[in-house]
């Protein structure tokens, strides 16, 4: 037994310096965390309105540039607030007194489809895609006079869920990412005249990248001056 | 060239034409089904309407590509169409033709309003019919005709 003991004291003698040491160290790391914990209560509420501010800052400029994309000619012509859509670059009326009908499809004989198909038709100059339709009322970017809405307006529609189709911020990156008719944005086929439609200011993949950085900067919307 | 396999008035045609060629030119020159007319050549008249898959469609605008299996319905169908045929009456009762260019493309689009809407308003009428220009000025007749259609279709007119 003594030998035992003493075998086991020996352990014991040679084991509890280093256990002691890890105690100790936990005991600083966890004291210095607590400090630390302490101190950022107390410096928190200047900190964390700087992280708030500049994510703000962060969203509101990536908002700018979904905005640049959202009132180009290729998406706001179809995001009208009149009973018409408008085309090419000078967003003109659309011609052939197109009107926009009860569900955005146009009407009975002058339906969009009438004209627009699946796919741009390029040998005879008419765009095409997918579902081919104007935006509802809710979402127009434009006022009645064919003005663009500032981008605190077109901000607020937006992100407005009684608006939008009730998107939240992933619904909205998800329709800006999937949607056909956002995509044919990037490719808006030939003009009747064979050049190619201008496309919007930002690539897809930089339109989805700032949609991206708003969403996750909570959809700030700028102040109305 | 392609070769088509494309569905007219109910019958099955094969048509052998550039892909990019416009339905109106299959139509005329292919099939010589020439009551369907050319007028503008970008959609902005109305003389080339055709039905395709139901709908009234710009025929100058949609190439043969990609008209698929969609059936086609033209101007010489109409006579065998139930509506067209009361559409075909009025016009020729109310005397709605003056140089009668434009009157294929007019009556294809007033039978597709009054299939859909059979009781049409006046504002139904004046948007379903406004991309359908007529050069002689026969709006009048036109819409008249389209009243007196709408009242020989069950429910009539508004």
């Amino acid at each position: 037994m003594l030998l035992r003991s003493s075998r086991t004291g020996s352990v014991f003698d040679q084991t509890a310096p280093n256990a002691n040491r890890i105690l100790r160290s936990v005991t600083v790391i966890l004291v210095a965390c607590g400090a630390g914990l302490l101190l950022m209560s107390f410096a928190s509420p200047k900190a964390q309105h700087g992280d708030r501010a500049r994510t703000r800052t962060e969203g509101l400029a990536a908002w700018q540039q979904v905005y640049s994309v959202l009132t180009s000619p290729r998406c706001i012509n179809c995001h009208t607030a009149t009973n018409y859509p408008q085309q090419g670059d000078d967003r003109r009326r659309h011609f052939a007194n197109v009107v926009r009908g009860l569900r955005g499809q146009g009407v009975p004989a002058l339906q969009c489809v009438s004209c627009h198909q699946k796919v741009n038709a390029d040998s005879t100059g008419a765009p095409g895609g997918h579902d081919w339709h104007l935006a509802p009322l809710s979402m127009k970017w434009q006022d009645r006079n064919d003005q663009v809405l500032s981008s605190v307006e077109v901000c607020r529609a937006v992100t407005d869920r009684s608006k939008n189709h009730n998107l939240d911020g992933p619904g909205l990156l998800k329709h800006h990412t999937e949607e056909p008719l956002v995509l044919w944005a990037w490719h808006p086929g030939h003009r009747p005249d064979g050049s190619l439609r201008t496309a919007p200011p930002l690539t897809h993949e930089q339109f989805v990248e700032a949609t991206r950085r708003w969403v996750e900067a909570g959809m700030p919307c700028p102040q109305a001056p | 060239m392609e070769t088509y396999t494309i569905t007219v008035n109910g019958r099955t045609k094969e048509v052998t034409v550039d892909p990019s060629a416009p339905l109106l030119w299959a139509l005329r020159e292919e099939l010589k089904l020439t009551g369907t007319k050319y007028g503008c050549g970008i959609g902005a008249c109305g003389a080339c309407t055709v039905h395709l898959g139901g709908v009234a469609t710009r025929s100058c605008l949609v190439p043969v590509s990609m008209v698929g299996n969609r059936p086609i319905i033209t101007i010489e169908a109409m006579a065998e169409d139930p509506v067209g045929r009361i559409v075909r009456d009025a016009w020729v009762s109310l005397d709605v033709v003056q140089c009668g260019y434009c009157q294929s493309g007019q009556i294809m689009s007033a039978v597709a309003l009054l299939k859909s809407v059979p009781r049409p308003t006046d504002k139904n009428i004046e948007e379903s019919m406004g991309g359908n220009l007529c050069r002689c000025g026969a709006y009048v007749r036109i819409r008249e005709a389209i009243r007196a259609a709408s009242r020989q279709l069950k429910g009539g007119v508004r």
